[in-house]
């Protein structure tokens, strides 16, 4: 009973007994939400699980599956098991050596020295649900994606940190002190949101280039951190922490360094915890300025890395779905872990 | 000399004029309050002592020394602020710590003083609270005790028991009158209460529209206000005040009542204040002053009754005990006139 509420209804005379037609449109529409969200997310996990064949199956199955496989004498490699109906009606598992067209080249795992040739409508793969593995550790030991995630790892790391520290003390100057222009340099700052960064993507990387930063990870970080997102939000945060706070430390002999250090820094965390998450998604999520500025592969960020898994004739979709799981594992721990602070950021109360 | 010296203070905000030109002398020791209506530059005044503001013109002299353009964190004082402004984020001995800290006093001493604070203040039990756990009057604790431990050469009050009930406000004027005593050091008490101004100064500056009306002692300023404004500002209820005619040794009053007080000037138009503790019942055949009771306030040990003259002006008086007195009965009342006071026509008081 205690997941009652979950299950509540209006019903169709408000005692909670039948159905109102208020009920019936509140559960479709959550269960079509649910499949709509959850759906995509739920096939790339299953499907990063499946082989290229299964992969390529339609339609598609919900859960992997793996061939079974048998180890017959005189071939080098495995071949797939086969439940076979022979032309006399008898039912075998047979191997399959090779596909010529519409015929299969089978032959009984028992009986190594017969091959047999049946129609491919004529047999069913033997399989069993499964997990292929091989999609994860091919990437991750063998294409340098342990590589890939450190460098992302390190990327996102140090832009949030820089992006913190920078954006948290423009937002203390255009917030806490008065001066001349700060109306102007806030409008300006707010102003870089509307230039999205294709327009900027030439200039921006000839003045990376000439300072050197190309193909360098902080190439990556540096023209990334300012972010006029952050610095608003933080200011518009900062503004609600009241000035006497900052006067009471004046009068406590503090320098301004210290009270941007000791007093506003804490108690900005929650719209610090925001901006956190936000630069973390921000920056592991990037693409495009990391495939300019990066071109030698053992300095590819994740995204970047999974790029190279789609070629110009051929796109090895098992590997793309198995890293793009990888990739999003550290983004969904960030929401689990500072997802609180989201609502309380952006609520802005429990200062006082 | 020691203490603080103002000398041709003027503050501007823009085209507005909030203070005009004060100059004050407090001695070292002294228990100074400024009282006066909202707005009229009490606080803005403290602020500039304490460094907060700069002054538009003038100087600011602290124990002999111009401390003029030194900025809040050099100047040694400490402040107590209207809304406390502790630090919500650190505990108690924190707040109490973080002014010692940045003076970078040796961690033994700090834990000394916090301590002696703590005892002097009776908030040792709550030193590793935050400031959201505690009530109004332990937050009002912890702020003075923010103060006296940084042992500064004065404290500035910035109308520190405003946000506190009317009993606990009396309890703390206790305390920090007794502090005061125990410290000796030099306090500017900012309020707007009379009652608070008149039981803790040693002297009171009574301030309107930015200009220092009368500074003396509280006494002084009952017995002999300089003016209409600290006339009627100082005492409950408000002094009566009323219009009059002078005619060398004898007033006239607008209902027609003549009064004969020694030491009126002759032919001019004066204002004469009587408090309504010096009103008292006329005898039969007095000349008095004749009025309609609209309303009484029986208080026990005194009674407060409202009453109006045929011409409409309003006239308090507060009688001892409980006269049998009801409302709409006519009322005549007398005054020694010892303790009139005479005002000229711009307000300023006659000497007599």
């Amino acid at each position: 009973m205690r997941l009652g509420f979950l299950l509540a209804r209006r019903g169709a005379t408000g005692t909670g007994r039948g159905w109102h037609w208020t009920d019936v449109a509140t559960w479709v529409w959550l269960i079509c939400g649910t499949v709509l969200m959850f759906g995509p997310a739920l096939w790339l996990l299953s499907s990063s699980f499946k082989g290229p064949a299964q992969l390529a199956e339609f339609p598609p199955t919900l859960l992997p599956y793996v061939q079974a496989e048998v180890q017959v004498e005189g071939y080098d490699d495995p071949l797939p098991l086969y439940a076979v109906t022979l032309p006399d009606g008898t039912e075998a598992e047979l191997a399959q050596i090779r596909r010529i067209g519409i015929n299969a080249q089978m032959v009984d795992p028992a009986d190594p020295e017969t091959r047999v040739t049946v129609n491919i409508d004529d047999r069913a793969p033997i399989r069993s649900i499964g997990v292929a593995t091989d999609n994860y550790v091919t990437p991750l030991v063998q294409n340098d994606f342990l590589r890939f995630f450190g460098n992302s790892l390190f990327v996102t790391v140090m832009a949030t940190l820089i992006t913190l520290w920078t954006n948290s003390m423009a937002a203390f100057a255009l917030s806490k002190y008065q001066f001349r222009g700060r109306g102007a340099v806030m409008l300006l700052i707010v102003a870089t949101l509307m230039v999205p960064l294709p327009v900027i993507l030439v200039p921006l990387y000839s003045v990376v280039s000439s300072v050197g930063l190309l193909n360098s990870l902080w190439g990556v970080i540096l023209p990334t951190v300012a972010t006029p997102t952050g610095v608003f939000m933080l200011r518009q945060y900062m503004l609600t922490i009241p000035d006497e706070l900052l006067e009471a430390a004046r009068m406590d002999h503090a320098s301004e360094w210290q009270i941007y250090w000791r007093i506003v820094l804490p108690l900005a965390a929650p719209a610090l915890a925001v901006l956190a998450i936000f630069s973390v998604v921000w920056r592991w999520n990037d693409f495009l300025w990391p495939l300019v500025v990066l071109s030698r592969r053992e300095l590819f960020t994740l995204q970047v890395g999974l790029n190279s898994y789609a070629g110009e004739l051929n796109v090895q979709w098992h590997y793309i779905l198995a890293m793009t799981v990888v990739t999003m594992i550290p983004v969904v721990l960030v929401f689990a872990v500072l997802q609180r602070f989201i609502t309380s950021g952006i609520a802005g109360a429990g200062i006082k | 000399m020691a203490g603080i010296i103002l000398s041709g203070i003027t503050k501007s905000f823009g085209p507005a004029q909030v203070i005009h030109g004060v100059d004050l002398q407090i001695a070292e020791g002294e228990l100074m309050v400024f009282v006066g209506p909202s707005g009229c530059g009490k606080s803005t005044l403290l602020r500039l002592i304490a460094g907060l503001d700069r002054p538009s013109t003038g100087t600011i002299a602290l124990d002999g020394r111009d401390v003029t353009a030194l900025p809040a964190s050099d100047r040694g004082l400490a402040m107590v602020f209207q809304s406390y402004a502790l630090y919500p984020h650190m505990t108690v001995r924190q707040n109490l710590s973080f002014g010692l800290q940045n003076i970078r006093m040796d961690k033994a001493e700090i834990a000394a003083r916090v301590a002696e604070a703590g005892r002097l203040l009776e908030i040792e039990g709550l030193m590793d609270r935050r400031p959201t756990q505690l009530s109004g009057g332990q937050r009002q604790r912890v702020a003075i005790g923010r103060a006296i431990v940084r042992e500064p050469s004065a404290f500035l009050l910035d109308e520190p028991l405003s946000n506190l009930d009317a009993e606990l406000r009396g309890t703390m004027r206790a305390e920090i009158s007794g502090l005061h005593a125990r410290l000796g050091a030099t306090m500017i008490y900012v309020t707007h209460d009379q009652t608070e101004a008149m039981t803790l100064a040693d002297r009171i500056a009574v301030m309107r529209a930015g200009r220092i009306e009368q500074v003396a002692t509280p006494l002084e300023l009952y017995n002999h206000p300089a003016n209409l404004f600290v006339a009627g500002f100082i005492g409950a209820p408000n002094m009566n005040l009323f219009a009059a005619r002078a005619s060398g040794g004898v007033l006239s009053l607008p209902g027609g009542a003549e009064l004969p007080l020694p030491g009126t000037p002759a032919g001019a138009d004066v204002t004469i204040g009587i408090r309504p503790q010096h009103l008292r019942l006329a005898q039969e055949g007095e000349d008095a002053i004749e009025a309609r009771v609209t309303l009484i306030e029986a208080l026990g040990a005194e009674t407060v009754v409202h009453a109006q003259t045929a011409e409409g002006q309003p006239v308090i008086t507060v009688l001892p005990g409980q006269p049998p007195l009801t409302r709409g009965e006519a009322l005549r009342l007398n005054f020694d006139p010892d303790e009139a006071h005479l005002f000229d026509e711009n307000g300023q008081r006659i000497a007599r």
